[in-house]
């Protein structure tokens, strides 16, 4: 018994997991928030889209030796602007702008770090996060966003609750939804700048997706959704960290098959009430 | 008698991109108007409600409405995602933002829901889910979350759109109601028999405003045929206008002769 306990208490007593743990938590929390909206929005595929966006600022802000949080966040203020640029031409749809700008980005960031960089190295911490070298800045950087879009959401909460169910009428309504879909996108960017160094570019979006979709099968309440998810989220970044330890296998990997174990549990559990639910939710 | 001007469309001309949808389009409503704009798809009925609503701007001509007019907006059903994750009461004070500092629905507001829901017939319903709800109820719904904000002019797109006959009865009794306790009604409908007949007033329209009166005087073969693009024939029943489809006693003969 007293073996068991030392074995699962013993990474603790690395201070680069503890701050692993610390950012992964927060960010499983974080990006459970967020992920509501996203999962009944249908944005799963913009979440995708940033983080790779985000990803060709990280590789510049290390080639050009830049703060990563300025470079990748001018890098995405900038991909989000070009983004909005060719959708306004109406000539190419939303979804095909997202995939021509973020693509592009993430290929360019694959070239400087292959031309540059120390390519490899950086580019697998990049794609699939790592725990080691998150610093105290890394937890403070999660916990100020975290805090600001709790505080955002509780203090916009109707604001957004409406643009998300009938933007049409809540813009009749006074509701200035493109200004709530400007914070919400400017939100999302912030989240996946932050928390991208732990969870890794590629499995950022399914943060973003798996608790929400849980959530969504446990509850038809929009407030109870944003509370169950950040709490899978959380719990599947925690457990999954310490798996991941444990079984010596890629932590953010590990956390989003803790979230897909939840998922199928829950989807299991919840039978038709829940698939039906589900079904409704656009990934 | 004819009541203040709520809204007026003065001469409005509406786009998207490069192709009109309306074309100098003058409408004005008055209080205590029931108004129903009839046409045929792709006429501009909805383009008219956004104009009024403020939610486009015409390329020409003007909207001007009264100051500080109260307007409540009930959408076609058919645009409503089902699935969301909102009960009854979530969706009514959803449009409640004034002096709300936190998600926490108040008292008050809970109250001043119930009073509105019971008055739709919907009592004892606030903590279902929409998608539980039958397609009369559902309509009603969004009949309250618009009641909510006590409005002087109600807008609806399609109110018996895809609705059954019992339904379409409960909604029409319920805008009568709310129309002789003063609240003044703009819809849209392609229901020509079931709904527009049964109005006080119909504007005809199909990019331009064909014709703008009283059932009688507007629903004739001639205007309903530049309306409409298609000959129709209209029988009186008890004072009322009854319209026939002549197209579809065309298809009726034709399947006659094969048999």
């Amino acid at each position: 018994m007293f073996t068991v306990i030392a074995s699962l208490t013993e990474p603790f007593g690395y201070s680069f997991f503890r701050n692993g743990l610390m950012v992964a938590t927060l960010a499983g929390a974080l990006c459970g928030v967020l992920g509501v909206f996203v999962v009944l929005r249908g944005m799963s595929y913009i979440g995708h889209g940033l983080s790779h966006a985000v990803f060709g600022g990280a590789a510049a802000s290390a080639v050009m030796k830049l703060n990563y949080f300025v470079g990748a966040g001018i890098w995405g203020v900038l991909s989000g602007v070009i983004i909005g640029r060719i959708t306004r031409r109406r000539l190419i749809g939303a979804d095909a702008a997202i995939g021509v700008v973020t693509t592009a980005s993430f290929a360019s960031g694959l070239a400087l770090l292959n031309r540059y960089g120390q390519a490899k190295k950086s580019i697998e911490a990049v794609l699939f996060g790592s725990v080691l070298g998150v610093g105290r800045s890394d937890i403070i950087a999660v916990a100020l966003v975290g805090i600001l879009t709790v505080g955002i959401i509780v203090g916009l909460y109707r604001q957004f609750v409406f643009a998300t169910f009938d933007p049409e009428v809540a813009q009749v309504s006074g509701v200035r939804v493109a200004v709530i879909e400007a914070v919400l996108m400017g939100l999302l960017s912030l989240t996946i700048l932050v928390t991208m160094r732990v969870i890794g570019t590629l499995l950022i979006s399914a943060l973003l997706v798996i608790p929400a979709s849980i959530a969504r099968m446990l509850t038809n309440s929009f407030a109870k959704m944003l509370w169950i998810s950040p709490i899978i989220g959380a719990v599947s970044a925690f457990v999954g960290m310490n798996l991941a330890y444990h079984i010596d296998t890629s932590a953010s990997a590990t956390i989003i098959l803790m979230g897909t174990a939840i998922f199928i549990v829950v989807y299991a559990v919840t039978g038709v009430r829940g698939r039906a639910r589900i079904g409704h939710v656009h990934v | 008698m004819t009541g203040a001007v709520l809204v007026d469309c003065a001469h409005i001309s509406c786009a998207y991109d490069s192709s009109r949808v309306l074309q100098d389009v003058h409408v004005t409503i008055h209080q205590g108007d029931f108004v129903g704009v009839v046409g045929p798809s792709g006429s501009g009925k909805t383009t008219l409600l956004k104009a009024i609503l403020g939610s486009i701007k015409p390329v020409e001509g003007h909207v001007t409405k009264k100051p500080q007019l109260r307007m409540g907006y009930v959408p076609q059903v058919e645009s409503v995602d089902w699935g969301f994750p909102v009960t009854v009461l979530e969706v009514m004070v959803m449009s409640r933002r004034q002096g709300v500092r936190l998600p926490r629905i108040t008292e008050q507001e809970r109250e001043e829901a119930q009073l509105v829901l019971t008055r739709l017939g919907l009592a004892g319903l606030e903590n279902r889910h929409i998608r539980e709800l039958s397609g009369g109820q559902q309509q009603r719904v969004f009949v309250a979350r618009a009641l909510f904000h006590k409005p002087e002019l109600l807008v609806l797109d399609e109110p018996t759109s895809g609705v059954d006959v019992r339904t379409r009865h409960e909604v029409l009794h319920l805008l009568a109601d709310l129309h002789d306790e003063g609240v003044s009604i703009v819809l849209t409908t392609h229901d020509l028999n079931g709904l527009a007949a049964h109005l006080p007033r119909l504007v005809c329209l199909n990019k331009e405003v064909i014709a703008d009166g009283a059932p009688l005087e507007v629903l004739t073969p001639h205007v309903l045929e530049r309306t409409y693009g298609a000959p129709m024939e209209v029988l009186q029943h008890g004072g009322m206008p009854i319209v026939l489809d002549r197209a579809g006693e065309d298809v009726a003969r034709r399947l006659g002769e094969m048999s």
